[in-house]
């Protein structure tokens, strides 16, 4: 039950901790709650719909659909995170100053939600599908109740660790909040690109460039829980190669220098040195 | 900056003259079979997993820095390297207490 939990933990993390933020980055947005939960159900269904098709997506292409499916979805949160990210360079200074002055949310956030739903529901996905194949090929050697044991263990483990993240955040002080979650954002999505590319090195469509820059495993192993946390937060990675590296930069950069050139334009970015 | 492009060359000649080395390792019982293998440095090598068990398993290297399900009674391709010398574990990643392995690079 106990090596269930642990599994089911470790893929439920991922997922958790990306509600989390996501949650955290669109404080005083209305109507953010829905539309994360919502995200997350769609999720949890899409998982159950990839689980089953999982044969017929790991033959396709021959033999590297799998991969491709892992890439497309880990892409497309990238740029669901990096709209969020730009719409927060435009909107942010608004939402802080209501923040602070603990009036309303803002209606106009739509479109931003709807975006990081989404993010949330291709997390959700990728992890779910996998946590749900894992489930079924237990469930074959293992008594069904130390399964469904293990599998809420697991789950609540996980989503506990996620609630701890979201209630860290909230305490940040208002005039550094949407500053912190944007950093999070960025390495978030910096994260998944890296990941993005791995995939597509191992489906042999990307050259690794340099396979190996370092290897840190013997310092922080990506296995122990400090080191999945960071996996998920800023994409650390023991071993990364140079195609790796350079799309984490790449993503840091770009989203950097748009948010920055969108700010000038609209002048609507927090600065903390102007918030008292 | 010129070792890197040189690099980069040499990775994309690499992947241009895809006739690489080829490994088959099986999943049998939840055990890798052979659970180790030995492969060329600096070199791109193909890696064909066979899970002959019925039920799936997630191929997973932290340190080659590759995961990978592979249903039930169906196999993978996963491509890995060039690598240096050293050794390299990886694990069924649900079924981690019996299948482990390691792939040694020389």
């Amino acid at each position: 039950m106990f090596a269930t939990a642990v599994i089911v933990f470790r893929e439920t993390l991922e997922a958790a901790l990306i509600v989390s933020i996501v949650l955290a980055a669109t404080r005083g947005v209305a109507g953010r709650r829905r539309w994360v939960g919502g995200g997350v159900a769609a999720g949890i269904a899409g998982a159950l719909v990839i689980a089953a098709l999982t044969e017929a997506i790991a033959g396709a292409l021959q033999g590297i659909g799998q991969e491709l499916f892992n890439a497309a979805i880990l892409i497309a949160a990238v740029v669901m995170l990096a709209w969020h990210h730009l719409w927060m360079a435009a909107h942010g200074r608004k939402l802080a100053s209501r923040l602070r002055r603990l009036s309303d949310s803002v209606r106009e956030g739509g479109a931003t939600l709807a975006a990081l739903s989404f993010a949330v529901t291709l997390a959700v996905l990728r992890e779910g599908a996998e946590t749900v194949l894992f489930i079924q090929s237990v469930a074959t050697s293992e008594p069904l109740r130390n399964v469904l044991a293990g599998l809420a263990l697991g789950v609540t483990g996980g989503a506990a660790l996620g609630a701890l993240l979201y209630l860290g955040l909230v305490h940040v002080p208002v005039r550094h909040f949407f500053r912190v979650t944007g950093w999070m954002i960025v390495a978030l999505a910096a994260g998944l690109a890296a990941q993005a590319a791995r995939f597509l090195e191992q489906a042999n469509v990307l050259p690794p460039i340099v396979p190996e820059l370092w290897d840190t495993s013997p310092i922080l192993s990506e296995a122990s829980l400090p080191g999945q946390l960071l996996h998920v937060l800023v994409g650390y990675t023991p071993a990364p190669s140079g195609l790796q590296f350079m799309c984490y930069v790449a993503t840091i950069a770009t989203l950097i220098i748009a948010a920055r050139w969108r700010s000038t334009m609209t002048g609507g970015r927090p600065r903390p040195a102007q918030a008292t | 900056m010129r070792a890197f492009l040189a690099l980069c060359c040499f990775a994309v000649a690499g992947a241009a003259f895809a006739d690489e080395p080829t490994f088959e390792i099986a999943i049998r019982d939840h055990r890798f079979v052979p659970n180790e293998i030995t492969v060329p440095a600096g070199q791109k090598v193909k890696l064909i997993v066979k899970n002959e068990d019925a039920t799936p398993e997630e191929f997973e290297s932290k340190r080659l820095n590759r995961e990978k399900v592979i249903p039930g009674r169906s196999q993978a391709t996963i491509y890995i390297g060039p690598l240096r010398p050293g050794e390299y574990p990886f694990v069924g990643e649900f079924n981690e207490s019996t299948a482990t392995g390691k792939i040694v690079v020389k």
